[in-house]
């Protein structure tokens, strides 16, 4: 057999490969809020080198917030002006929530690649590389709700609670949003195609959000409803960021958010690191 | 003949050296037993038994779908066997899968490396997964992107990466902590010669450099280059392990394949060919085809002396290889298996 690599450029450099080799000592392994970290920072490269991704962010939150305005705002309050004022912090929630379910397809489309692989076989803590991703997703989040607010305040919103008011409810939006997604990460990995991952994400997010104090207030619905929509996370959340931006919140509201998140935490996040451990 | 002992995997020889070190069992870099891995109805990885001695080259040679890449995702930790056990430098594949994982490293039949990203962008990420500082993981990277001939493409995204630079990534990627094990799973398939020949090399230092390599392979000029030991795996089992010289001397020196300009003298040719070299000649699906095994490479050139006083015209022939097909026509008496077909008749069997 002959080797053509005589006449060929030297394109590996066999001194280099060897004094590469000798120098790849191993060493201490990162703790896992620094790899958590450095999956954060795969993500955001990932939107710089594909800003075409950033379509959902930028384009579901004006499509929303001006539809819902416009065509409910007369309906419902009398008036688009005095509608804004009660639907933006729930317009806020909705195009966000919506949002999430974007993380369980790109996990999907990420797993079945060869480089998932290579992480899953570092010596790393396990969930880095999914909460890493869930990291990257929140800048998309926080992306997201400074279109919605901008938008809001130009439409005519004023919220009372002020700038700290805005931020907080921002941030919770964001805590909650991280949570929620990790039933769309155990979801990215049980379907098999991003398309089902969407179409499920669709068949929970409808109801979830549809039948929440978004749009309406409960009270003018039939009591068995306005029972059930008592039990939505999504609603104790709208409660929660109404209260935070009209500056009126009060404690048990925004503790309501957190045990959500909490139990949101609790039961999805095993489920996925199960999973994720044992995909084939 | 031969290939009865072959299987056995006994023979003496050139063998003692790893022997030694495979009786002193703890030495090993690989020890797996029994191994099976079913996907719903079928047995991809059917009781692999399986030995590797630190710092050697060990071929896994099989078709699509023997079983190759199951295994090696066994040792790599990123499955759990569903019976059977396995250690990797003594550490226990599912007990021990972190104290494994800090010991190897894994590049996938398909690029592990992030095409969105840039090649530098790469290393650095796995660096710092690694632990390496910020800083430290950029002079890494750099070095690495230098030793593979990859610094002019260090800023570039990996997916307008060729065939051959997208795998020296991949390989970069694997040795940024020099591993004690490197899995490389089909590292040359698709690549052009030259990569592939570049591929071979960096497979080379890596071994001399003291890295133990398991690499699965469809070629067997491939396991012949590079492995010290190979094991053919056929529907999930290895059915014969051994050095190159005993696979080959199992199969013949390999095969002289002739075409004829006039397909209608097939008959003729296969008679003529048969008588000069003492074997039986085999007809290929197309008309104009016919390969023979060869056994002593002297009496091709009379076989072909002797097809054209016969009068048989051929537009080409060729010396080869015995490929992976005539190894498995050797070893199991059938051709290789596509996927499909060896899923199937291995829930038969």
């Amino acid at each position: 057999m002959t080797t053509p690599t005589a006449s060929a450029q030297p394109v590996v450099r066999e001194d280099a490969l060897r004094l590469a080799l000798a120098s790849g000592k191993r060493p201490k392994r990162p703790n896992a809020l620094s790899a958590s970290l450095t999956f954060g920072w795969r993500a955001l490269l990932k939107i710089k080198h594909v800003p075409e991704q950033l379509f959902d962010v930028t384009a579901f939150p004006i499509m929303f917030t001006l539809m819902f305005t416009y065509l409910f705002g007369g309906a419902i309050a009398g008036s688009t002006g005095e509608y804004l004022q009660f639907l933006l912090p729930g317009i806020l929630v909705q195009t966000v929530v919506f949002i999430t379910m974007y993380t369980g397809m790109g996990l999907n489309t990420d797993v079945t690649k060869g480089v998932f692989d290579r992480f899953r076989s570092l010596p790393i803590w396990r969930p880095a590389a999914l909460v890493g991703a869930l990291l990257g997703d929140v800048a998309r989040y926080a992306m997201a709700s400074t279109i919605v607010i901008a938008l809001g305040l130009i439409l005519g919103f004023r919220p009372e609670g002020g700038a700290v008011g805005v931020l907080l409810s921002v941030a919770l939006v964001l805590v909650f949003s991280f949570s929620l997604s990790w039933i769309w990460t155990a979801l990215g990995l049980i379907l098999r195609t991003p398309n089902s991952v969407m179409m499920a994400s669709f068949m929970i997010l409808f109801p979830l959000t549809f039948a929440s104090n978004i749009f309406v207030d409960p009270r003018t619905m039939p009591s068995w409803l306005e029972t059930a929509i008592g039990f939505n996370p999504i609603t104790h959340l709208v409660t929660a960021v109404r209260g935070l931006m009209s500056g009126t919140a009060a404690i048990p509201q925004i503790g309501a958010v957190f045990l959500s998140c909490a139990v949101l935490i609790a039961v999805f996040a095993p489920i996925t690191m199960y999973l994720y451990r044992n995909k084939k | 003949m031969s290939e009865e002992d072959f299987i056995a995997g006994e023979s003496d020889g050139d063998m003692s050296i790893g022997r030694d070190l495979i009786d002193g069992s703890d030495g090993l870099a690989i020890h797996a037993e029994g191994l099976i891995h079913r996907f719903g109805d079928t047995t991809a990885v059917d009781g692999v038994d399986l030995k590797v001695v630190p710092g050697e080259i060990y071929g896994f040679l099989g078709p699509n779908g023997a079983g190759k890449t199951t295994t090696i995702r066994k040792l790599a930790t990123l499955l759990r066997p569903d019976s059977g056990t396995a250690r990797v430098f003594g550490h226990d594949i599912v007990r021990e899968a972190d104290a494994v994982r800090g010991r190897v490293s894994l590049t996938g039949q398909f690029a592990s490396v992030d095409e969105d990203l840039t090649g530098l962008e790469n290393l650095i990420l796995i660096a710092r997964l690694l632990g390496y500082s910020r800083k430290a993981s950029r002079v890494r990277a750099n070095e690495l992107l230098d030793a593979f001939g990859l610094s002019d493409a260090a800023g570039r995204q990996v997916k307008k990466y060729s065939g051959g630079m997208r795998r020296r990534l991949d390989i970069a990627a694997s040795i940024v902590v020099t591993p004690d094990l490197i899995f490389l799973d089909e590292p040359t398939t698709g690549l052009d010669p030259r990569s592939r020949n570049q591929v071979w090399e960096i497979i080379r230092t890596l071994a001399a450099e003291g890295t133990t390599v398991l690499l699965t392979t469809q070629y067997l000029d491939e396991a012949d280059q590079l492995a010290d030991r190979i094991a053919v795996i056929d529907h999930g089992k290895v059915i014969a392990e051994g050095t190159p010289g005993e696979l080959k001397a199992s199969v013949g020196s390999g095969a002289l394949h002739v075409r004829l300009r006039d397909p209608e003298q097939r008959p003729e040719a296969a008679r003529v060919l048969s008588q000069a070299l003492g074997v039986s000649v085999q007809l290929g699906s197309d008309p104009a085809a016919l390969s023979a095994r060869v056994s002593d490479p002297e009496r091709v050139s009379y076989a072909l002396v002797e097809l054209s006083r016969s009068g048989v015209a051929i537009t080409d022939f060729a010396l080869g290889q015995p490929s992976l097909d005539e190894v498995f026509l050797a070893l199991t008496g059938r051709p290789a298996e596509d996927e499909d077909t060896a899923a199937t008749e291995g829930e038969a069997a």
